[in-house]
C-alpha cells in the first residue's frame, strides 16, 4: 500500500513516445489499482464529491464496490446517473467538479474519481455488461436532433422509459464534439465513443445520419408531418469565432474546429484516409482552452513545433489541469500572456508569421478574471506557417431561425428551462452547448437527462 | 447509402448522376448544394443541385473529375451508391424564392455560365420559366464538344448565347467578350446578372459587369468540409466581412468578393492533393522516387 494522502499513479503512455502517434495518452488503472485507489475514500457520510458532480452520481457508492471488487455492481449504481461514463470519466474537468469537492484533497490529494469511473465502464465493456434493456414501447415519437452527449443522453433516457426515438445528425457520423472535435488520443473514437453510441441503439434509438433540421426538414414539419410529439435540441456550440485582425482568411489559418475535425472525424492523419490536412513546420494555437490543448497537441503529432499563444496567464488557462500538464510533458511550447496583432503573409497569401504583443494582468473585469493589457512597445514576430484560431464559437443559427417561436437570448443561444429543457415553443426543449454557448460533456448530458424527465412529463399529461 | 439510379457523361469529362436523397429533393431549392461522401474513406465533396424531381425524390448532380476525390466518382455506375449525400445546404438563389418573385418580374436578368457551371444555372432558369419570367443566358465552353444542356436551356429560357473559347460553336471568346457585345453593340440592358462557373471566370465577369453597373450575383465555391457552418473552412471575404460560404453563402454580391484572396485559399491543399492523385492514377505500380508523391518519406 502506497502513501495513502497521493493518488495511485495511472499508467501513462512515455511523453516522447505518446507525442508522435494518435494512441490514447492515458492507460488507466488495472483491476487492482482501481481497488487500491478505491480503499482510499472514505466513504464520506455526507458526500461532498457529490455535489460537486453535475449528474449527482452517488460516487461513495460505486467507489465502495470497486473497492470490494464488486465492479458489475459498480457500474449499475454509476449508470442510474450517467449514460456516458466511460466519456465522462476520460474528459470531465474533475479537478473543478467530483475531485474539487473531495475531503481527501483537502490534506493530500482527491480520491481519482473520474479514473477509477473510466475504469469501471471500461471494465462492463470489456465484459460485455450492457445498460439495462427498455421498458415496453409506449409508441410515443420523439425526435432528437444532435448526437453529441447531450442527444444521446436524452435519446437513451427516452428510450428507457418507452418512447420511440429517432436522433437526427448532420454530420455523417454520430457522436457530435465527442467525434469530431476530441482528439483520438485522449478518447478513442471506435473503443469508447462508438460503443457508447452503440449502448445508446441497443434501447431502441434510431439514429439518422445526414439530415439537417432547418435545412433537410424543419422541426414543424417533424411535429405537423412526420408525427414526432416532442422535440429535444442539443445542436452544439455553433460557429467559431475569428480575431478580426489582418491576415485571417490567409492560407495556413484555421479555426480548431476545421483542424480538429480534419484529423479526428475525417482521420486526416491516417493514411488510407482521403482527407488533405496541413502539416506545418510551426504552428501558433490562439487561446487557452480544451479546445486549444487538443488543436496544438494533434499539431505536435502531425510533426510540428507548437506554440500556444495566450493573452493572459497560466492561473487563467481555461483547459483542464491534466490537459495542459501533458501538453507540457509532450513539449508544446507556452506563451503565455502574449497577444496576436496582425497575420503576416507571403505573396501566396500563405502564412509567413504573427506579429504579436505581450500583456500584462491589470485591474479584474466583469468576469472577476485579472483583464489583460498590452505593454506598449512590446511587439515581435512568432516565426509560423500555419495559425490555428480557438477562440470560442457563436450559436449557429440555422434552427432558431427556421422554428417559428422558438426564442433566443441576446448572444443568440436558445432559451431553455434549466429544471426541465423547456424552451419557448410548445413541445420543444433544448439542453447541452446550444443552450449555454460551449460548456462540458457532463453538463450538456445533465442538460440531455433533464430534457428526458421534462418531454416524459409534457407527454405523460397530454 | 444513397443509390444511383443513373450515372453516365454528359459531355467530354463531364459527368451526370442522378441520386435518390428524398429528404433532400423534398426541400430543395435552385442555388443550393449538397456534400457527397463515396465511401468510409472519402472527403466530403460540396456539389451544386442541378435538378431535382420531388416526386420521384431524386437529385441531380454533375462534375468534373478534377482531382482524387471527384476521379473516383467517376469509378461509380448506375446502381452503386454514395455512402453520404447530405443537403440541401447553403441559401436557395434570391431570384428563386417566391417572396421575391414581385421584384424579380421587374428585372431583365442575364445568366452568365461557364464549363461545368452550366449545370447549377439550369434549374434556376428553369425555376423562373415556370414562373413566367425567361431570362437570357450566355454559355461559355471551352470547345463544341464541352457545350452541355443547350436543348434544356432552349425550353425554359429568353435568348441563348453560346460562345467557345476556339470558336468551334455559337460564337468566338470568352463568355466576357459576349456580355460587352450585348450591352455595347446589341443593344441589350440587364439590371441583374448572375454568373456561375470556375472563380476566375466569375472574377472576370464581375470586373465587365462593373463597368456597365449590372449588380452581379456569383456562386462560391471555396473548400468546404462541413457545410453546416461549423468549421469556417468556406469563409470568404464579401467587403469588409468574413462570411461563411456554407451557410450565408454560396450566392453572394460579386461586385464586393476578394476573388485573388478566394482564388489563393482554394490552392490550400495544392500539393497534398495532388499527391493524392498521383497515388490513385498509379496504383500500387508507383512507388515513391518521383518527387512528387511523397512515397519516399
Ligand atoms: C475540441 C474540444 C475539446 C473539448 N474538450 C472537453 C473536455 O475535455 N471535457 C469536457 O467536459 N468538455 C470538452 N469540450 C466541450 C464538450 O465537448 C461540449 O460541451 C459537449 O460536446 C456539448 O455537447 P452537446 O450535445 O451540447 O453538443 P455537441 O457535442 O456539439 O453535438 C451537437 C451535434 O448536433 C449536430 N447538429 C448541429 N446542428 C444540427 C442540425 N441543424 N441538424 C442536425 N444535427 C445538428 C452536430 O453535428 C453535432 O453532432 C470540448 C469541446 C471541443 C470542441
Ligand atoms: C458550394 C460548392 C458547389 C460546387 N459545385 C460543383 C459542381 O456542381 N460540380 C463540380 O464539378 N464541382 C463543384 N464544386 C467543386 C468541387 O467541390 C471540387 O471540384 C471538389 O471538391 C474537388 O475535389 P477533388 O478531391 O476531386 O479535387 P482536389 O484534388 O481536392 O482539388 C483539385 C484542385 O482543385 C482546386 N479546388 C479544391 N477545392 C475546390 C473547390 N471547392 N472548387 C473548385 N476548385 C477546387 C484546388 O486548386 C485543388 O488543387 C463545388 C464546390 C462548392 C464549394
Ligand atoms: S461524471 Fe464527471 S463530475 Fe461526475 S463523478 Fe464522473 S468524472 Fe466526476
Ligand atoms: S469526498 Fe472523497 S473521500 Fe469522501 S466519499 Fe467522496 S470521494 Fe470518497
Ligand atoms: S464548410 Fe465548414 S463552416 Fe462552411
Ligand atoms: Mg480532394
Amino acid at each position: 500500500m502506497g502513501d495513502v494522502l497521493k493518488k495511485v499513479p495511472v499508467r501513462e503512455q512515455a511523453p516522447k513516445v505518446r507525442a508522435a502517434n494518435f494512441d490514447e495518452v492515458c492507460l488507466g488503472y488495472n483491476k487492482e489499482e482501481a481497488m487500491e485507489e478505491a480503499a482510499r475514500c472514505i466513504n464520506c457520510k455526507n458526500a461532498k464529491c457529490v455535489t460537486g458532480c453535475p449528474v449527482n452520481i452517488n460516487i461513495p457508492g460505486f467507489i465502495h464496490e470497486v473497492k470490494e471488487g464488486n465492479f458489475e455492481e459498480a457500474y449499475r449504481i454509476i449508470s442510474e446517473s450517467s449514460a456516458l461514463p466511460a466519456i465522462c470519466g476520460r474528459v470531465c474537468p474533475q479537478e473543478s467538479q467530483c475531485e474539487g469537492k473531495c475531503i481527501r484533497g483537502i490534506k493530500g490529494e482527491a480520491i481519482s474519481i473520474g479514473k477509477l469511473e473510466r475504469f469501471v465502464a471500461d471494465w462492463a465493456r470489456e465484459n460485455g455488461i450492457k445498460p439495462t434493456a427498455p421498458a415496453e414501447k409506449n409508441g410515443k415519437k420523439v425526435a432528437v436532433i444532435g448526437s453529441g452527449p447531450s442527444g444521446l443522453t436524452c435519446a437513451g433516457d427516452l428510450a428507457k422509459l418507452g418512447y420511440d426515438v429517432t436522433i437526427f445528425e448532420a454530420l455523417h457520423e454520430p457522436g457530435g464534439v465527442l467525434v469530431y472535435g476530441i482528439p483520438e488520443f485522449r478518447l478513442p473514437k471506435l473503443d469508447v465513443v462508438a460503443k457508447e453510441v452503440e449502448n445508446v441503439k441497443a434501447l431502441g434509438v434510431k439514429i439518422e445520419t445526414n439530415v439537417i433540421i432547418g435545412r433537410s426538414i424543419t422541426i414543424d414539419e417533424l411535429m405537423d408531418e412526420e408525427g414526432f410529439e416532442a422535440v429535444f435540441i442539443g445542436s452544439g456550440a455553433g460557429l467559431p469565432m475569428f480575431m478580426g485582425i489582418p491576415g485571417e482568411t490567409a492560407k495556413g489559418v484555421f479555426s480548431a474546429n476545421e483542424y480538429l475535425t480534419r484529423n479526428n472525424l475525417m482521420k486526416a492523419f491516417r493514411e488510407d484516409y482521403d482527407t488533405p490536412i496541413v502539416r506545418g513546420k510551426k504552428v501558433a494555437v490562439v487561446g487557452g482552452g480544451n479546445v486549444a490543448m487538443d488543436a496544438a497537441r494533434t499539431a505536435l503529432r502531425l510533426g510540428a513545433e507548437v506554440h500556444i499563444v495566450y493573452r493572459r496567464s497560466e492561473a487563467e488557462l481555461p483547459a483542464r489541469v491534466e490537459e495542459v500538464h501533458h501538453a507540457k510533458e509532450e513539449g508544446v511550447i507556452f506563451d503565455l500572456l502574449t497577444n496576436p496583432k496582425e497575420i503576416l503573409v507571403d505573396e501566396n497569401d500563405a502564412v509567413a508569421g504573427m506579429t504579436c504583443i505581450r500583456m500584462e494582468l491589470g485591474e479584474p473585469d466583469a468576469s472577476g478574471r485579472r483583464r489583460p493589457v498590452e505593454i506598449p512597445g512590446s511587439e515581435f514576430t512568432l516565426d509560423v506557417d500555419t495559425v490555428i484560431m480557438s477562440l470560442g464559437t457563436s450559436p449557429n443559427p440555422l434552427i432558431s431561425s427556421t422554428t417559428v417561436g422558438l426564442d433566443t437570448n441576446r448572444r443568440k443561444c436558445i432559451i431553455a428551462d434549466e429544471e426541465t429543457g423547456k424552451t419557448s415553443k410548445d413541445g420543444v426543449y433544448a439542453g447541452g452547448d446550444a443552450v449555454t454557448g460551449a460548456a462540458t460533456v457532463i453538463l450538456a448530458m445533465g442538460a440531455g437527462k433533464a430534457a428526458a424527465k421534462g418531454i416524459h412529463e409534457f407527454l405523460s399529461s397530454k | 447509402m444513397y443509390k444511383i439510379l443513373k450515372a453516365g457523361k454528359l459531355a467530354g469529362n463531364i459527368y451526370e448522376m442522378v441520386v435518390e436523397a428524398p429528404r433532400v429533393a423534398k426541400h430543395c431549392l435552385p442555388g443550393q448544394f449538397v456534400i457527397v461522401k463515396m465511401d468510409e474513406v472519402g472527403e466530403r465533396i460540396p456539389l451544386t443541385i442541378c435538378d431535382y424531381d420531388r416526386e420521384a425524390g431524386t437529385i441531380t448532380i454533375v462534375f468534373q473529375p478534377i482531382g482524387a476525390s471527384t476521379e473516383k466518382f467517376t469509378y461509380l455506375k448506375t446502381g452503386d451508391s454514395f455512402r453520404d449525400f447530405v443537403g440541401p445546404l447553403g441559401r436557395p438563389s434570391e431570384l428563386c424564392e417566391e417572396e421575391n418573385l414581385e421584384e424579380t418580374r421587374k428585372k431583365k436578368i442575364l445568366f452568365v455560365a461557364g464549363g461545368v457551371g452550366t449545370a447549377p444555372v439550369y434549374p434556376q432558369v428553369k425555376w423562373l420559366h415556370e414562373h413566367g419570367i425567361d431570362a437570357d443566358v450566355i454559355i461559355g465552353a471551352k470547345t463544341k464538344e464541352l457545350v452541355i444542356l443547350e436543348d434544356k436551356f432552349q425550353a425554359v429560357c429568353g435568348n441563348l448565347y453560346i460562345t467557345t473559347d476556339d470558336g468551334s460553336y455559337g460564337r468566338s471568346g470568352m463568355v466576357t467578350k459576349v456580355i460587352e457585345d450585348l450591352v455595347t453593340t446589341e443593344g441589350k440592358t440587364y439590371d441583374h446578372c448572375v454568373a456561375i462557373g470556375p472563380m476566375i471566370m466569375m472574377k472576370f465577369c464581375c470586373l465587365t459587369t462593373k463597368k456597365y453597373n449590372i449588380p452581379t450575383i456569383v456562386s462560391m465555391n471555396p473548400i468546404m468540409v462541413d457545410g453546416t457552418g461549423m468549421c469556417g473552412a468556406c469563409r470568404v471575404m464579401v467587403g469588409d466581412e468574413v462570411k461563411f460560404a456554407c451557410v450565408d453563402g454560396p450566392e453572394f454580391d460579386g461586385h464586393a468578393i476578394d476573388f485573388d484572396a478566394a482564388m489563393k485559399r482554394q490552392a490550400m491543399y495544392k500539393t497534398e492533393e495532388g499527391r493524392a492523385l498521383l497515388k490513385l492514377r498509379e496504383g500500387d505500380t508507383h512507388h515513391g522516387g518521383c518527387g512528387n508523391c511523397g512515397g519516399d518519406k
